[in-house]
C-alpha cells in the first residue's frame, strides 16, 4: 500500500489554490509571463499578442487578479495590468517542500528496516 | 544576475542502529524502495534510466524522472531527480557508527529541467516555472 506522501499532498494543495489553478491555463501562463517580462500592459497590447479575443483576454486577466498574481490600475478610460510575480514564491518553494518530504521518508525508511531482517 | 537556483541543496541526516548492508538492500531493492518512497523501476546499474511514480494529482502528473549516476556498494548510491520543472540530484551516504549506520541524503540543484535540455509532454508548463524562477530570483 501506497500512501498519499508529503509531497503529493503538497502538490494537491498547491494545485487548489487560486495561484496554481490560475496557471493551469495556457493563455494566461503566457499572458503573466509577457507581463512579467514587459512590464505594465493594457488590454489591447495584451490581446494583440495572446491570439484570443479581447473579452477572453479581459476574462482571463480577472482569474490572474483573483489569484493576485496581476494587479490593475486605471488611467483615464484605460486600464493598465502588470505582474505581481512574488505571488509565485510558495509555488517555488523546492527546498520547503522537499524537506517535509524528505523527514517523512526517512521516517517511513526507519519503519521498514525495523520490519526487515538482517 | 547569478545562475539560478543553481547551487541551492537540502541535506538530511540520521543515525540508525542498522548495519550499512541492510539499508543498502532498502534503498537499491525495487520492492523495498517502493514500501518506503515510491513506486518505482529502479535497478542497481549507473545509467539505468527509470522513473519514480506516485498518483497523479491537478497540476501534477506524479512522475520523477531519474538516471542512475553513482553507485559505490554499501557506501555511496546517487540519482538525478527531475519532476515539476526542476532537475536535481539525490546522493545517500552511509557511513558505519558503532552504533549502526550514519545515513546522509543530500538533494542538491534543483535547477530548471529544460536547463538538461529536457524535452516532454509537460513541456510549456516546465518552461514557464523555470522562467518563473528567474523572475523571482530576481526580486530578491
Amino acid at each position: 500500500m501506497v500512501m498519499i506522501p508529503d509531497m503529493q499532498a503538497q502538490v494537491a494543495q498547491a494545485a487548489t489554490n487560486h495561484v496554481f489553478a490560475a496557471l493551469a491555463d495556457p493563455t494566461r501562463r503566457a499572458i503573466f509571463e509577457h507581463l512579467a517580462r514587459d512590464g505594465e500592459q493594457n488590454v489591447r497590447a495584451l490581446t494583440a499578442r495572446a491570439g484570443v479575443s479581447q473579452p477572453a483576454v479581459s476574462k482571463h486577466l480577472g482569474i490572474l487578479k483573483h489569484a493576485r498574481l496581476v494587479r490593475d490600475r486605471r488611467a483615464g478610460r484605460e486600464t493598465h495590468y502588470s505582474a505581481q510575480p512574488q505571488a509565485l514564491k510558495p509555488m517555488l518553494d523546492w527546498m520547503g517542500m522537499y524537506t517535509a518530504f524528505w523527514h517523512d521518508r526517512f521516517d517511513r525508511l526507519e519503519s521498514l528496516l525495523k520490519r526487515m531482517d538482517q | 544576475m547569478t545562475e539560478p537556483a543553481a547551487s541551492r541543496s537540502l541535506v538530511i541526516e540520521r543515525e540508525m542502529p542498522h548495519p550499512p548492508e541492510k539499508i543498502w538492500r532498502a534503498l537499491t531493492q525495487g520492492a523495498l524502495i517502493e514500501e518506503w518512497l515510491m513506486k518505482n523501476d529502479f535497478e542497481p546499474v549507473v545509467g539505468h534510466q527509470f522513473s519514480f511514480r506516485s498518483t497523479p494529482v491537478p497540476g501534477w502528473d506524479g512522475v520523477i524522472n531519474s538516471e542512475v549516476l553513482m553507485i559505490e556498494p554499501n557506501t555511496c548510491l546517487s540519482y538525478s531527480w527531475g519532476t515539476m520543472g526542476t532537475m536535481s540530484v539525490v546522493t545517500w551516504t552511509l557511513t558505519p557508527t558503532k552504533a549502526g549506520t550514519h545515513l546522509r541524503m543530500e538533494q542538491t540543484g534543483f535547477r530548471s529541467e529544460h536547463d538538461a535540455a529536457y524535452k516532454g509532454a509537460t513541456y510549456g508548463w516546465t518552461k514557464f516555472i523555470g522562467n518563473m524562477e528567474r523572475v523571482v530570483e530576481g526580486l530578491d
